[in-house]
């Protein structure tokens, strides 16, 4: 397949796209335009009819101009690290790749503002604003290549979503592009903003179903002046739940409450050898940061919450490199499990905290019920669970078992009050869900929407439903 | 759509196992440790895109193309994508396999091409007698004054392009090799706190680039393991480990060569044997994979690779002795050998025994982890994205306002010293060592302060 010429109807498409970019912008030949073929989603991929890469907001306009002249659907991607196949292109799909959109236009310390272009790394986010003493919280795990675009549209979490929130609560502003190749700016500067609708919001976790998103306007923090790290060890799953609620209870709000099952644990002392318990049912990972006084009074009473709640070990970092190590155990947990099987899963449903140990719980006995390796990590203070499948893509019969393993999880979780995807998105992972999840009505609200603004359907269709 | 794959109907990449192509999982965390990603920022360029092409080959759906040939051939093979990888994936025997590929199908064949590789590859570097014939001839030509009376009058102007642009590049060959300076056998001295432990036996590879270019590092391993009580044998002539081989595609000299090392070296007779140059190492260190389906020698190539040890890893395993000299303040600063730091996973040792030389203050520099451009011969196959590393390296080198830049790689210490004899500095140029030389100039100045007193 990857041979084939660019075929005569997406023949013409990739001459005026070439006429406009220039040849090295667009690129067609099979060895080019395999490696866009996929995105970190497991077992999706699809050859789009080439890749292009805009230099601003024009050269998008352009773009989506001639592909809606030439029917061509418009497949947006960054880096390519999403969990939920919204980047895996479509057939005869024009993949327009915003990674080389990688400017800082702005820091702002008057307003603790930051604006970027879509493709600046969200690492570097972190640093520039690390650099000026401030702070940019979301830290979703491919941070180090993922990009400020991609984690607008699939609206990103990360292990600081308890106390910070997540990519949407940093977005002020928008500049989108839409599909009939307006530019838009949505939001401002400004804390206060209630000028018309709050349409900004409505492209955050689009998933790149409305329009494309060209620049985007950040809310930074100061930086926390302290932080201190706990790793405290369970024989029960009940006692850490026990232990999260009493912190809560006691309005503490730690930036991170990690936790890491048995299975979990293990792989991970297996891997990384941190000196975890193999006989622990669970641990947390516990971080709390802010004014030095109070992150130590915090951390006090964290320690003796565990106590109280039957922790077996509460082990408190004296300096950053111990802290560092004790966060090595939650930090190698995805690459530990990643190792056993050749096709790694990563589930992402979210549950309202005080269903999180039922729920885990639930994804032992499902596991167990259709033979599958499944171990559970995730954030506990927000109640995003991340179980994980190792298993192996070539084996179509434990693929099968895998697939009714997934609807039992969605079950499961909806029947709990959740939601099928806490922070990777719909894309085409979770598509089959939704409408269970959110009902007839709000669907069809879902679809109005998209008719509205791409009435040709041709931004990323067929991501989010059909 | 297996009618697109030319010639026979198997290739070395559907040979693989193919768990070792589908371990990755396209999370792209590799991405941004990759040097040509970084570069051009296009996925076919990065170690994700590369293991795609790779997968689509050995599918039957990508057909082993000049493309595919030059783009394994892009890849500096500096394994950075193996540290971020958190699946484990062995990008290692991923591209060797893809370039053994390329060569099979010879897609990239040219006639100066394979000239080069046939004289220098094949024929020369599995000879080390013929090839220290050439090294003492190139020392004869600098030696001599020939060489710089070249580049005075201008000579040298008249080279083809490529040449002229490498010439300067060319190492400094040493007047005497390893084995003039190293006896096949060398034991420590008796140890005066009289311990009832025989000394440890070790062997030490004197390498090739290692053995022209730079035997006193070689000498130097020597001397810091007599220091540390160990029984030294180093035979005068030894094959090459064959790195140069597996990385350009050529397994069956790689193979061949393995197998003379181990004929050379027992596994059994040492207590461990050593290496000291970066590239070399990493590559030493899968023998045990390389033979593994050769019957006859499978078991010693499984036992060699338990041997086998980078000097580093080695010193800091035996609890080396710290030298007690004083010694007036110098700042170092450490540049990681890509092959030493993600083909073997050895950055705390290096830094272990740099920590412990007296007067030294380690300065650590930007990036010490990313390639300097040297890789293996990179360099001479592409010396544009090579040259654009060595300056990005020499930048952050030169910041740290180190005096000495310490690595433990022959191709590293070439490209550091040419990169900062070339760069405009109000400093010194500083000097490149590797730090086992350091460590013996260390224990050498104790028994100097020893005499005096």
């Amino acid at each position: 397949m990857a041979k084939l010429p660019p075929s005569t109807a997406t023949a013409p498409l990739a001459a005026a796209l070439s006429a406009l970019l220039g040849v090295h912008r667009v690129l067609t030949a099979p060895e080019d335009i395999l490696p866009y073929g996929f995105d970190g989603t497991a077992a999706l991929k699809q050859l789009p009819a080439c890749v292009v890469f805009p230099r601003d907001a024009a050269d998008v306009a352009f773009i989506l101009r001639l592909a809606r002249e030439h029917r061509a659907p418009v497949v947006t991607r960054g880096s390519g690290t999403g969990l939920s196949g919204g980047s895996v292109p479509l057939a005869g799909s024009i993949v327009l790749c915003l990674a080389k959109l990688d400017r800082i236009l702005e820091l702002d310390a008057a307003n603790l503002t930051l604006r970027v272009e879509a493709g600046v790394i969200t690492q570097k986010i972190y640093e520039t604003a690390d650099a000026a003493g401030l702070f940019y919280p979301p830290d979703p795990g491919s941070m180090k290549i993922s990009t400020i675009g991609g984690n607008v549209a699939e609206n990103s979490g990360g292990l600081r979503g308890l106390k910070y929130g997540v990519t949407r609560d940093y977005v002020m502003g928008l500049e989108v592009v839409l599909a009939d190749g307006s530019i838009c700016w949505l939001g401002s500067k400004c804390v206060k903003d209630v000028a018309g609708y709050n349409l900004r919001d409505l492209f955050i976790g689009s998933e790149g179903t409305l329009g494309v998103v060209t620049q985007v306007l950040l809310k930074l923090l100061p930086k926390p002046a302290a932080r201190q790290t706990l790793l405290a060890t369970f024989a029960a799953m009940d006692a850490a739940a026990a232990t999260v609620s009493a912190i809560i209870a006691a309005k503490i709000i730690p930036c991170t409450l990690e936790f890491l099952d048995q299975k979990t644990l293990r792989c991970v002392e297996d891997f990384a050898r941190v000196g975890l318990p193999r006989a622990a049912a669970a641990i947390l990972l516990i971080e709390t940061d802010g004014h030095p006084a109070a992150v130590a009074d915090e951390a006090a009473a964290i320690e003796k919450l565990c106590h109280a709640h039957g922790a077996t070990s509460v082990r408190r970092a004296a300096n950053a490199d111990e802290a560092t190590r004790l966060a090595t155990a939650r930090r190698s947990a995805f690459s530990a499990l990643a190792r056993l099987r050749p096709t790694t899963i990563l589930e992402d449903v979210t549950v309202p905290r005080s269903e999180l140990a039922g729920m885990i719980r639930a994804v032992e006995a499902i596991a167990e019920k259709h033979d599958l390796n499944i171990a559970t990590f995730g954030h506990f203070g927000d109640g995003n669970l991340h179980p994980t499948i190792l298993t192996d893509e070539r084996d179509p019969a434990e693929m099968h078992r895998v697939e009714l393993a997934l609807v039992d999880i969605v079950e499961e979780t909806l029947k709990r009050g959740g939601t099928i995807t806490g922070e990777h998105g719909i894309g085409l992972a979770k598509k089959p869900f939704l409408k269970r999840q959110l009902g007839d009505q709000s669907y069809e609200l879902l679809r109005l929407v998209k008719r509205a603004l791409d009435p040709h359907s041709l931004l990323n269709p067929g991501k989010i439903f059909d | 759509m297996a009618s697109v794959v030319n010639s026979s109907s198997s290739n070395l990449l559907k040979g693989l196992d193919y768990s070792v192509l589908q371990q990755c999982m396209h999370c792209g965390l590799c991405l941004p440790t990759c040097p040509t990603y970084d570069e051009t920022k296009l996925e076919r360029h990065s170690p994700r895109g590369r293991i795609a092409l790779m997968r689509a080959v050995a599918d039957g759906e990508l057909a082993v193309s000049k493309t595919f040939g030059e783009e394994m051939y892009y890849c500096l093979g500096c394994l950075a994508c193996t540290t971020a990888c958190p699946a484990g994936v062995n990008y290692a025997e991923l591209f060797e396999t893809a370039r053994a590929e390329v060569e099979r199908q010879g897609v990239l064949d040219a006639p100066k091409r394979s000239f080069i590789r046939y004289w220098v590859v094949k024929f020369l570097f599995t000879r080390p007698r013929l090839l220290r014939f050439v090294g003492r001839t190139l020392w004869l030509w600098q030696a001599s004054g020939l060489q710089s009376l070249a580049r005075r009058s201008g000579l040298t102007k008249l080279l083809p392009a490529n040449l002229r642009r490498l010439e300067p590049q060319s190492p400094a060959i040493r007047a005497k090799f390893s084995h003039q300076l190293i006896r096949p056998i060398e034991r420590p001295a008796p140890s005066p706190d009289v311990s009832t432990k025989p000394p440890r036996r070790v062997a030490v590879l004197t390498g090739c680039v290692q053995d022209l270019a730079f035997s006193d590092v070689n000498r130097a391993t020597v001397d810091v393991l007599l220091a540390n009580g160990c029984e030294v044998h180093t035979p005068p002539v030894q094959p090459c480990c064959g790195s140069l081989h597996a990385h350009n595609g050529d397994l069956a000299s790689a193979r061949t060569l393995a197998r003379r090392q181990i004929d050379l070296f027992n596994p059994d007779d040492f207590d461990a044997i050593l290496t000291n140059a970066g590239g070399c190492g990493s590559h030493l260190k899968t023998y045990g994979h390389l033979l593994h389906d050769d019957p006859a020698y499978a078991a010693r190539a499984a036992a060699w690779d338990k041997k086998l040890k980078d000097i580093h890893e080695y010193l800091v395993e035996i609890g080396f002795r710290k030298p007690a000299s004083s010694a007036p303040a110098v700042t170092v600063t450490y540049h990681e050998s890509c092959h030493l730091c993600h083909g073997q996973k050895l950055s705390a040792q290096p830094r272990a025994i740099l920590h412990a030389l007296p007067g030294v203050e380690l300065k650590e520099c930007a990036e010490a982890q990313w390639c300097c451009g040297s890789a293996g011969i990179y360099n001479i196959t592409q010396p544009d994205t090579a040259a654009r590393l060595q300056e990005r390296k020499v930048g952050h080198v030169l910041a740290t306002g180190a005096q000495t830049v310490a690595t433990a790689n022959p191709g590293c210490h070439l490209q550091l010293e040419n990169g900062l004899r070339a760069a405009p500095s109000t400093r010194a140029t500083p000097r490149v060592a590797h730090p086992i030389v350091l460590l013996a100039e260390a224990y050498r100045a104790e028994t100097a302060t020893a005499n005096q007193a």
